[in-house]
């Protein structure tokens, strides 16, 4: 009776392992490797650990009394807000040009296969490219009137209320720029390549479709204009 | 959205080349004057001012239509591999499925003719350029379709499509148009999955309706041909493919299609294939011209999408279509025949 409880046991615990066994893969010499390989090197788990090993952390902190060490508030104070201004100017100028960039090659290779069999349009289409710069542009002129206010080198009382504003300010015009400036160079690339297709098709489109193109444009111009308003009042580090 | 910003980097380059290929297309002003030509020689004349040029330029007189057909189809098979050598994955599996047709062709052409006793290297000259491979003259020596699989056509792409049809029986001449039409079966079907499960987004949606209108068309035709002959209604079922609209339609409601008003029935409940019949009697349009007629229809739409590869397969069927017509044209004024030389289906 016991053993074949036993039996039983061992025969769940069997199939749960044999469950549990990850799939015959090409070149695992043993059962043990292969459990290993799979479960502990691969990518495949590696969130459930993080997660398990953050748990820990947590309870950890909780039965010792001090769950109040986690503060994200004392946290966010505790940055200094020459950071905050700094990442806020790197993503005015890093998000913008990564706008730029995406739509100038989403226009770029349809203006290069369409002139290929209608070469009169190549001119005529820098037109698209050249909007997609003009976000590039936005953004370093945000980040360049963003620095004029980094104005501080010394050691000093950095945690003044008005640093606090300029930091913030900095921090969210520069990622309202970067943000506006990436969708916007998307979507003039987009309509750019559209109007390279239609002007190879039929030249009478041009004009109509770089319309919709110039709409597409002044997205950024929203962007950069919040920006600058956002970040007036701010003043210099001091 | 993803299409839109992720297309461009692979494929946006060959997407325009296409879309230029489209536009030099023949319109209906030059369509006008190949059909007002005298001879032959006009013809040539007049096609050099449109985008072929001076492709007949080498020709020695006196020209053919045969010749005509033949440079024809060559400046297509160029035009197409320059798109293949300019296409990554997935693209290149998707001309390459596209090529699958001219293949399964070209393998038919070969079993027949070499079941007719014809000289292999004639039958090699006729087989379509888009479709050749490495082993294909291998393909004379077999005489059954087992010796043809296992010698030739299992390292092949198409070794798939043959499991449907390899029962052991010797080529004969009924055999070898159902051995067609179980390979194209295939060929549909499985060209609809990667274009609708693998491929997805809007070259699914569009190659979608490409393809069930190729499915429909196809049941429609075996349908239609197989009246009057030894086909029985199971052979016939299981040579319609799965993948049209028509198919949806119950086994039984099929397999009573036994005339054309039965088939005009059950194209009825479809809005998109009810003129295929209508005015069959009184009209001179035939059930093939009004399929080709809808074929253009549809592949000139797949046009007003971007970023997906429909493009690719409408622009092929609508220049094999040019070509089909420019050829009609020459062969109605080389016989003298000019009062249907207007009966083609012009690509506008």
């Amino acid at each position: 009776m016991s053993s074949a409880a036993g039996g039983a046991a061992v025969g769940t615990t069997g199939a749960m392992v044999a469950a549990l066994m990850p799939s015959k893969k090409k070149g695992s010499s043993d059962p043990f490797t292969s459990i290993v390989k799979y479960y502990i090197f691969s990518p495949n788990y590696i969130l459930y650990y993080i997660g398990i090993l953050v748990v820990i952390r947590i309870l950890y902190m909780l039965f010792q009394g001090r769950g109040e060490d986690f503060n994200i508030g004392q946290f966010l104070v505790d940055i200094n807000p020459f950071m905050w201004a700094n990442i806020g100017i790197a993503m005015a100028i890093a998000l913008s040009v990564v706008g730029a960039a995406w739509g100038i090659f989403i226009t770029g290779t349809s203006l290069l296969g369409a002139a290929v069999k209608a070469p009169r349009i190549g001119t005529k289409n820098l037109i698209s490219i050249i909007f997609c710069e003009a976000v590039a542009i936005y953004g370093i002129i945000t980040a360049i009137v963003f620095s004029a206010k980094l104005t501080n080198g010394q050691q000093v009382r950095e945690f003044e209320v008005a640093n606090y504003f300029t930091g913030y300010s900095l921090f969210w015009a520069g990622v309202t720029v970067g943000m506006s400036n990436l969708a916007c160079g998307i979507s003039v690339g987009v309509a750019g390549s559209a109007t390279a297709l239609s002007d190879a098709y039929e030249s009478s489109l041009f004009v109509k479709v770089l319309i919709t193109e110039i709409f597409a444009s002044v997205i950024g111009l929203f962007g950069l204009i919040v920006g600058l308003i956002i970040s007036g009042g701010a003043q210099n580090f001091a | 959205m993803k299409e839109m910003m992720y297309y461009n980097i692979n494929d946006g380059y060959p997407e325009s080349i296409v879309r230029g290929y489209r536009r030099s297309l023949l319109t209906s002003s030059q369509y006008g004057t190949l059909t007002q030509s005298e001879t032959l020689d006009d013809i040539k004349l007049q096609l050099s001012a449109t985008d072929y040029g001076n492709f007949l330029q080498n020709e020695p007189p006196p020209l053919t239509t045969g010749v005509i057909a033949d440079r024809l189809t060559e400046r297509l098979v160029s035009e197409f591999n320059y798109l293949r050598r300019n296409s990554v994955d997935p693209l290149s599996k998707f001309l390459e499925y596209v090529t699958y047709q001219y293949f399964i062709d070209n393998v038919i052409l070969l079993i027949s003719g070499t079941l007719h006793e014809r000289d292999p290297a004639d039958l090699l000259h006729k087989a379509h350029p888009l479709g050749v491979f490495e082993s294909m003259p291998a393909l004379s020596v077999a005489s059954n379709v087992q010796e043809l699989y296992n010698i030739v056509l299992v390292e092949t792409p198409l070794a798939d499509y043959f499991r449907g049809c390899l029962t052991g029986h010797d080529l004969d001449e009924m055999n070898i148009e159902v051995i067609r039409n179980t390979l194209h079966k295939a060929y549909l079907e499985d060209f609809y999955d990667f274009c609708v499960n693998d491929l997805g987004g809007t070259t699914g949606v569009v190659m979608k309706e490409l393809l069930e209108f190729e499915a429909d068309r196809r049941i429609i035709n075996i349908t239609i041909n197989s009246f009057g002959t030894e086909l029985s209604k199971e052979d016939r079922l299981r040579l319609y493919p799965r993948c049209g609209k028509l198919s949806r339609e119950s086994p039984a409601k099929l397999s009573a299609m036994n005339d054309i008003d039965a088939v005009k029935a059950v194209c009825d409940n479809y809005g998109e294939y009810q003129h295929l019949f209508r005015d069959m009697n009184r009209s001179e349009r035939t059930l093939e011209d009004r399929f080709f007629e809808q074929e253009v229809r549809l592949n000139l739409l797949s046009f007003h999408q971007q970023f997906h590869y429909g493009i690719y397969y409408s622009w092929l069927k609508l220049k094999e279509q040019e070509i089909r017509n420019i050829v009609w044209i020459s062969e109605c004024i080389q016989q003298q025949q000019k009062e249907r030389i207007s009966d083609f289906v012009p690509t506008l």
